[in-house]
């Protein structure tokens, strides 16, 4: 079958005074229909950068994106806005990702008025229907953004994200911002989705919890490049390489007994900019040998399991 | 018997604002024991920074009003000491790290200058000696010293949250209150820094308040636990007691809603509807339009506070 | 299903409103708040009122003299008295409302065309255009108003008109960068980018997301500007490069009055005066419109 998603070696580099900004340098994976893959790492790891790049919003440096069949390789206006109507975005922010001058309505109706070649009357009633199957109450139709809860200012992003009846969606760490209990009523509402719309997702978010909970597979990243990528459950109870054992083990566990040691990683993370060659994490890995100086390879170690670490045999 | 060094006892207090007013926190009792870790949990508005702000009397003037309760400080009424006197307390006995690392230090100023300004408000030394004192500390939370006339733009996130711990730990206060101290962290780093934060206490015998809406980090750090809603403690107890024999519904519905590593549920239970608006609070139970277990009696009755086991208090009329 | 976030739900889009509430009203709301603010506003309709109706409100002519009653003091006749040619004062002054006024807002006019124009095309184009803008702006900003003032008057001759083009020019800079600065905070938020993904062209997002975001700081500067600028005016009346006599322009007014103000003070102390009550009025009403305008501040915060 194949995969409604593919990246292939997806490069973006910027360039800044002080040299080269590797945000995303080599990201290649599938994703099948109906599916989510979650994208997991700390913050300058380019998890945000490879959502935007993929979806176009940036133009990437180098790599294929290929979706639904078709390679969007430069794409001109009209295959921007075909990618569009196909694959939309929900932001972390539900604050600063909603214009503060529309009202509720507005904000959802826009994609649709853009679009055009429908009515009034229809409009209004698709903008209804999104409200309801995100649940947000009708008397809220022209409010404000700044006057509702940051659950709700979400749930206006996603009604926007399905507007266009998309088929796969970038969720940019969507439940980041919002209060414990509310995340779980977003994540359920996200899974609901998934589940009568048939959607396609990519989930990144730096939340390990929350990541397996919603995802099929799992992609840790560290410094632009994929470290390993495994499906959920695999990833959780093999760790093959060793930065995602550290990202495991650190953790809080909301458990009191049989709590397990952790590692703490040393150091800080180095710098994005002009990386030298061989592997980005040796200095803060327990692990590192001469090897770590060579350019690094991405293995298959196990069936689906793919992990980037020259020493994975050994210390497994 | 363990000291009680903190007791807050029926603490009531409102924020007025123009339009309306807020009542941030509705008869708060809560007692910290000497050398204890206390894990604060609740979620966004619901008093946990307004306690915290209490305790040292930092609470933003003229908008807050503290309509009714105490604070005991070692035996004092910290509500009726004068400014003056507060002040020798605030940074020396009792200290708080606040959430943003980013904007708790004074960006103009080295680090090391502004740690040796802390230990230099409350003792009399010479500047010399604050300033080795400064170091130490640096070198204490696991900075080098040499980093000691860095500007903090210089740090990460990770690095300014040690300094800032630096200096809310230089005079070796009693208390430290630490306001969600780890949530703009990265996972690692939140590791790194939880650890050298129980390091520390085990060092100097501080007695910690643990604001977060994280249970692994309460799981992680805290010895007692109080659950706070809607400005009130509605569970209070040992970590045990919370963990393996909670109480309180909303305690319940916290747990259920956060996925769980090893739980193979296909979906969360989360607590439905939202926390209640402070400047219109319900009747009765605060909590009662939200419980699954709420009858018509949580509509119009305050539950009291009830002890279901020793040291175990929750407050609810269905236990 | 149990979809424990289903507030209340019914297909009935007949029924319901879709009216927004203005966001004036709003605004209005908050600006009543302020006292200062409502009384500067009522203070600056009325000058308004006072030049528009001047012919009607005023008792005589601004350029009639009498030379059998000059200096005279307050009197039923002239209730603030009259000046060394005979004139009334209180005429002198309902007239040069006028002047003032139009000094004021069409100085700002003219600064807030050009420098919103080119502050927003550097704001929002951002890179060689921002920069070939922002660096013109740098060398013309070294000239002195008042240079300008002199080589304008010089140029075309001294007058109202001219003294008003000037100020207005010389505040083009500073518009500019007050609008691109606004348009540049406003342009890194997400919204921004997630209307892109909508398939949102550059003109329909400057006019519906940029402009309406960032305006508020460009109006209070402005607001406060006609002030300034009224002021300004005055000043370069008072040094005879602007408004010329018989006009009754309050600075020109003051600037004949500096010969005779040990004696005959008032006549100095009256239009001084109601310039200083024009200018407070407008900062006090653009102190007001900042609060008002910014959600920010009334709200503390998320």
């Amino acid at each position: 079958m194949n995969p409604i998603l593919e990246v292939v070696d997806l490069k973006k580099y910027f360039k800044t005074r002080k040299g080269m900004l590797h945000a995303v340098d080599g990201i290649s994976f599938k994703i099948e229909a109906g599916k989510t893959l979650g994208v997991v790492g700390e913050s300058g790891c380019g998890k945000t950068t490879l959502g935007r790049t993929i979806m176009h919003m940036i133009p990437p440096t180098s790599g294929k994106v290929i979706f639904d069949g078709k390679n969007y390789e430069k794409p001109s206006k009209a295959e921007l806005k075909e990618l569009h109507e196909k694959m939309q975005i929900i932001f972390q922010d539900p604050y600063s990702s909603l214009n503060p001058r529309m009202s509720v309505s507005e904000i959802i109706m826009e994609p649709l008025i853009l679009k055009g070649g429908m009515s009034k009357e229809e409009i209004r009633k698709e903008t209804i229907k999104l409200m309801d199957t995100v649940g947000i109450a009708q008397r809220f139709v022209n409010s404000y953004p700044h006057e509702l809860d940051g659950g709700r200012r979400q749930r206006i992003g996603i009604a926007r994200a399905l507007a266009l009846k998309p088929i796969f969606i970038v969720c940019d760490e969507p439940v980041s911002a919002l209060d414990v209990s509310i995340q779980s009523q977003v994540i359920n509402l996200l899974l609901d989705l998934q589940e009568t719309q048939g959607l396609t997702y990519i989930f990144i978010t730096h939340d390990l919890s929350v990541v397996k909970y919603i995802s099929d597979t799992i992609l840790v990243m560290y410094l632009g490049q994929m470290v390993e990528m495994a499906p959920a459950d695999d990833l959780f109870e093999n760790p093959l390489h060793p930065y995602t054992k550290a990202l495991l083990s650190a953790i809080p566990i909301p458990k009191i007994h049989n709590r397990k040691k952790r590692i703490i990683m040393q150091g800080e993370i180095s710098s994005p900019i002009n990386p030298k060659p061989g592997c980005r994490f040796k200095d803060r890995c327990q692990y590192a040998g001469a090897e770590c100086d060579n350019p690094q390879v991405i293995e298959e170690a196990l069936p689906n399991h793919f992990v980037t670490c020259c020493r994975s045999k050994e210390i497994n | 018997m363990s000291e009680n060094i903190r007791e807050i006892r029926d603490l009531v207090i409102e924020y007025r604002t123009d339009d309306a007013i807020i009542h941030a926190l509705n008869g708060v009792n809560l007692t910290i024991k000497k050398g204890e870790t206390i894990g604060l949990v609740g979620e966004t508005g619901a008093g946990k920074t307004t306690i915290a702000k209490s305790i040292l009397r930092i609470l933003p003037s003229p908008q807050a009003k503290v309509i009714s309760g105490q604070i005991f400080f070692q035996g004092q009424d910290i509500m009726a000491l004068s400014e003056r006197e507060m002040r020798k307390i605030r940074g020396n006995k009792i200290a708080m790290i606040f959430q943003d690392p980013m904007t708790a230090l004074n960006p103009i100023k080295k680090v090391g200058d502004q740690i040796a300004e802390a230990i230099g408000l409350h003792n009399k030394i010479s500047r010399a000696e604050a300033r080795n004192r400064a170091r130490a500390m640096l070198e204490t939370v696991g900075i080098p010293g040499e980093r000691y006339s860095e500007y903090p733009h210089q740090f990460s996130g990770g690095m300014k949250q040690r300094v800032v711990i630096a200096m809310a730990l230089a005079c070796n206060p009693e208390l430290l209150l630490a306001d969600e101290p780890t949530t703009a962290l990265d996972v690692t780093i939140q590791a790194q820094v939880l650890e050298m934060m129980q390091q520390l206490k085990e060092k100097f015998g501080t007695s910690v308040v643990m604001i977060t809406h994280d249970l692994g980090i309460v799981a992680e750090t805290s010895s007692s636990v109080a659950v706070v809603y809607a400005g009130e403690i509605v569970e209070y107890g040992t970590v045990e007691d919370i963990f393996d024999h909670t109480g309180h519904p909303y305690t319940i519905g916290l747990f259920n809603s956060i996925p769980q590593l090893d739980s193979t549920e296909p979906r969360l239970k989360p607590v439905k509807g939202l926390m209640p608006d402070p400047v219109n609070l319900p009747t009765g139970c605060k909590f009662h339009d939200r419980c699954p277990l709420a009858t018509e009696e949580c509509s119009v009755k305050v539950p009291g506070s009830t002890e279901v086991a020793p040291g175990h208090f929750v407050k609810c009329l269905k236990v | 299903m149990d979809n424990v976030l289903k507030d209340n739900m019914e297909l009935n889009s007949d029924i319901m409103s879709w009216k927004k509430r203005s966001r004036f009203a709003e605004i209005w709301k908050r600006l009543k708040k302020n006292k200062a603010a409502v009384v500067s506003l009522f203070v600056i309709l009325a000058v308004f009122l006072v030049a528009i109706f001047a012919e009607q409100i005023a008792p005589y002519p601004y350029d009639q003299q009498d030379f059998n009653n000059i200096y005279a003091k307050p009197s039923s006749e002239h209730l603030l008295g009259t000046d060394g040619l005979g004139r009334d004062i209180l005429s002198r002054l309902i007239y040069g409302s006028r002047q003032s006024l139009l000094l004021g807002v069409f100085s700002t006019a003219v600064a807030a065309v050009i420098g919103i124009f080119f502050g927003a095309i550097a704001g929002y184009y951002g890179k060689w255009v921002d920069i070939l803008i922002m660096r013109f702006f740098d060398v013309y900003q070294s000239i002195p108003m008042f240079l300008l003032c002199v080589t304008l008057a010089a140029i075309l001759g001294p007058s109202l008109k001219n003294a008003a083009l000037a100020i207005g020019l010389s505040m083009v800079p500073g518009t500019a960068r007050m609008t691109r600065a606004s348009i540049l905070s406003v342009r890194g938020n997400e919204y921004i980018e997630a209307v892109r993904t909508i398939n949102a062209e550059n003109p329909y997002i400057i006019w519906k997301y940029i402009i309406p975001n960032s305006i508020a700081p460009v109006i209070v500067y402005l607001t406060m500007a006609i002030g300034m600028n009224v002021l300004s005016g005055a000043m370069l009346s008072f040094i005879g490069l602007g408004a010329q006599p018989p006009i009754p322009e309050w600075g020109c007014m003051v600037s004949e009055a500096r010969s005779v103000m040990r004696d005959h003070g008032t006549l100095a102390l009256y239009p001084g005066l109601c310039i200083m009550i024009v200018v407070l009025a407008f900062n006090l009403l653009g102190d007001g419109l900042r609060d008002a305008l910014d959600r920010r501040l009334k709200n503390g915060g998320a």
